[in-house]
């Protein structure tokens, strides 16, 4: 287990104070200047040393993005935009860290944007997180007053944060329909290339970075690369924190070392699995993006990238949706269908169309109404949505769907097997509860 | 998708109090020359406020003359974002219940009979006397503690439909109830307190780091 001494966000439950006092005796803000001091390549290679795989869940290589901004300011401006448009299903821990530890966010912000040339920052938080955005909204007033950050700042980094906010468009975390919408449009995703680090916010070069990937430079840079790179396993390094939900005895938000398996944590922080081992069905281990495993297959799995890519899941943001005997899948993984037809943007046909037609399929098979080669046929649309749109909400809409079906099928069998047997009984099929 | 319309009935006018202009003109200003159109979102929001929770077709009008935007580019804005409410809500509470799966697995379906029951039997229609509405949405973001409800700003996690009835009511009476896990745990720590985080050392004095550098690299032989 991951001593506390090597945790990161020590304020993850808020149990302490949250300010600019508070966030200092906890060592943030500790030597910020003479990082900034060692000049942008040293900062790129600390983080690329650090082996930090971006937290927002494609886990591309934080300081590999960092390192394709242009090498020299021309006359568009550099940006950083932070995406703390958290929305993924099943993930809450952006969250945790713009309540509790918002200075380590703010410093991030700071050496990100020093180590890209950015001398302005947007965080763009989702629009539910009102609470959120006025707590990390006062601890940017507390840096600015501090002169921790602003115009002719301590750090002799000229440096401003804009705080953004969203209106509740899950698309808005995508990186390029975050830019469209901080222009004051809608939220749809750009075509790709140009990429944001030439072409972003406003036609400038933009990085879009997560909450969580910023929020652990300063403690990368303070503690050393290596420090950060000697957790988990070679490629799946660091700390991350997990969140764990559904039915677990304690669901909660932890930080764990990358790489630990889905017992271990389980057991010792989520306080096991309701009624047992023995009682668990199948987990959605990176939100609700990425493919559910059954419970065979996950129970000893070491919780990292590469691990669950090779179950055909993935780590994602590490929301961990755990599901016991009790869970009706089928039903489950509907009402994730709906999601993705409520959130898509319109843009894409397959996307447009095809999630609304997944979701019917769905709802019809969760109650047997349905015919056993529309299994098929579902898989096959999915495979059709999946690698066809602009952004990558349709995959995301799939695969829940292709997981379903790839371990699962049996069940979606009897149960239409069930409803065939009583075609013309009123509710022939016994609604069973999904709790 | 969600499709959504502009609601009927519609104000004849919608004007920003003085304190919500000058709030608006400094947001403008937070953002570069000619990109005062990035500031749509926040004033949207500000005209919600100003107009009991829901924008009405003047209140867009409104805002995109003042951002210099064509009207069409604001109505699309507003239909895009489902948090801008385009019917009148709820004026003491408009009870937004997470029914995505996390929430789901723990209970949101019961929480929704209460609104059903409580409210009125559809989402987005107001109750008897207009005071109270609720919808269902989409994750917001606290999955650790489903299920769970948002009311305007404030989120009230771990729920019961039993807790739920009653911070209704609390609404219903002109309460503000307090935000919040509705049971004794810590925000998302685990029940009965953090099992992490407990060490006092961390939190005693200011902490101090040190760095680790590697291991410098292995001598290689030179292969003259």
């Amino acid at each position: 287990m991951l001593a506390d001494k090597d945790r990161i966000f020590t304020n993850l439950y808020g149990l302490h104070d949250w300010g600019l006092d508070g966030a200092k005796r906890r060592g943030c803000w500790l030597d910020t200047k003479s990082f900034i001091d060692k000049g942008r390549d040293w900062m790129v290679n600390e983080m690329k040393a650090s082996g930090l795989r971006g937290r927002g869940g494609a886990g591309f290589p934080t300081g590999l993005k960092w390192s394709f901004m242009p090498k020299v300011v021309g006359e568009r401006p550099h940006y950083l935009v932070v995406n703390a448009d958290e929305s993924e299903p099943g993930t809450c821990k952006d969250r945790e860290i713009l309540r509790h530890d918002p200075h380590l966010l703010v410093e991030g912000c700071l050496l990100a944007s020093a180590a890209m040339g950015a001398h302005t920052a947007y965080v763009y938080v989702r629009g539910e997180f009102i609470r959120e955005r006025e707590h990390f909204q006062a601890a940017v007033d507390q840096a600015y007053e501090a002169r921790l950050i602003g115009k002719n700042n301590i750090h002799g980094w000229d440096f401003d944060i804009v705080v953004h906010h969203g209106a509740g468009a899950y698309i808005c975390g995508e990186e390029t329909a975050m830019l469209e919408s901080l222009e004051g449009k809608k939220g749809l995703p750009r075509m790709k290339p140009p990429f944001p680090a030439n072409v972003g916010l406003y036609g400038a070069p933009t990085t879009v970075n997560n909450v969580e990937s910023i929020a652990v430079a300063g403690a990368i840079m303070r503690r050393g690369a290596a420090w950060f790179a000697g957790f988990g396993r070679p490629n799946n390094v660091g700390t991350k924190l997990f969140c764990i939900s559904g039915h677990v005895n304690k669901p909660c938000n932890v930080e764990e070392e990358m790489g630990i398996t889905f017992r271990e944590l389980i057991d010792r922080h989520a306080g096991g699995v309701r009624g047992g081992w023995d009682n668990l069905l199948a987990v959605i281990p990176g939100g609700s993006s990425v493919r559910m495993v059954p419970a065979a297959q996950i129970i000893d799995a070491p919780m990292d990238f590469d691990s669950l890519a090779k179950l055909r899941s993935g780590l994602g943001t590490a929301a961990v949706i755990v599901m016991d005997k009790s869970t009706d899948l089928i039903r489950a993984i509907a009402r994730l269908a709906k999601f993705y037809m409520h959130e898509s943007c319109g843009q894409c046909t397959p996307c447009r169309e095809g999630t609304g037609w997944m979701w019917r399929v769905l709802t019809r098979m969760a109650e047997g109404r349905a015919e056993t080669y529309e299994i098929d046929m579902l898989l096959d649309v999915t495979k059709q949505i999946e690698g066809h749109t602009i952004c990558a909400l349709g995959d995301a809409a799939a695969w829940p769907i292709q997981g379903l079906i790839a371990h699962f099928r049996d069940v979606i069998e009897a149960r239409i097997d069930r409803y065939a047997a009583n075609p013309d009984h009123d509710g022939a099929v016994a609604r069973i509860a999904a709790e | 998708m969600s499709v959504r319309r502009l609601d009927p009935v519609q104000p004849d006018s919608f004007v920003f109090t003085a304190e919500n202009l000058a709030w608006a003109k400094s947001t403008i200003e937070k953002y570069p020359p000619g990109k005062q159109a990035s500031a749509v979102l926040p004033i949207l929001w500000r005209a919600q406020e100003q107009n009991d929770g829901w924008v009405s077709r003047k209140a867009m009008e409104y805002v995109g003359d003042m951002l210099g935007m064509s009207h069409i580019r604001v109505f699309e804005v507003a239909t895009f974002y489902t948090m801008f409410q385009l019917s009148p809500v709820g004026k003491r509470a408009h009870i937004q219940v997470c029914g995505t799966t996390p929430c789901m697995l723990r209970g949101a379906e019961e929480l929704k009979k209460v609104c059903q029951r409580k409210i009125h039997a559809e989402a987005h229609h107001l109750n008897a006397d207009g005071s109270l509405s609720w919808e269902e949405v989409e994750c917001l973001g606290a999955c650790v503690n489903a299920p769970m409800v948002q009311v305007f700003k404030d989120t009230y996690e771990d729920l019961t439909p039993e807790a739920l009835e009653k911070i209704i009511d609390e609404f219903s009476a002109g309460k503000t109830p307090k935000p919040g896990p509705q049971t004794d745990r810590q925000l998302s720590a685990p029940i009965g307190g953090p099992m992490t985080l407990t060490d006092p050392a961390l939190y005693s004095d200011t902490r101090t780091f040190t760095r680790l550098e590697p291991p410098p690299p292995l001598e290689t032989p030179k292969t003259t």
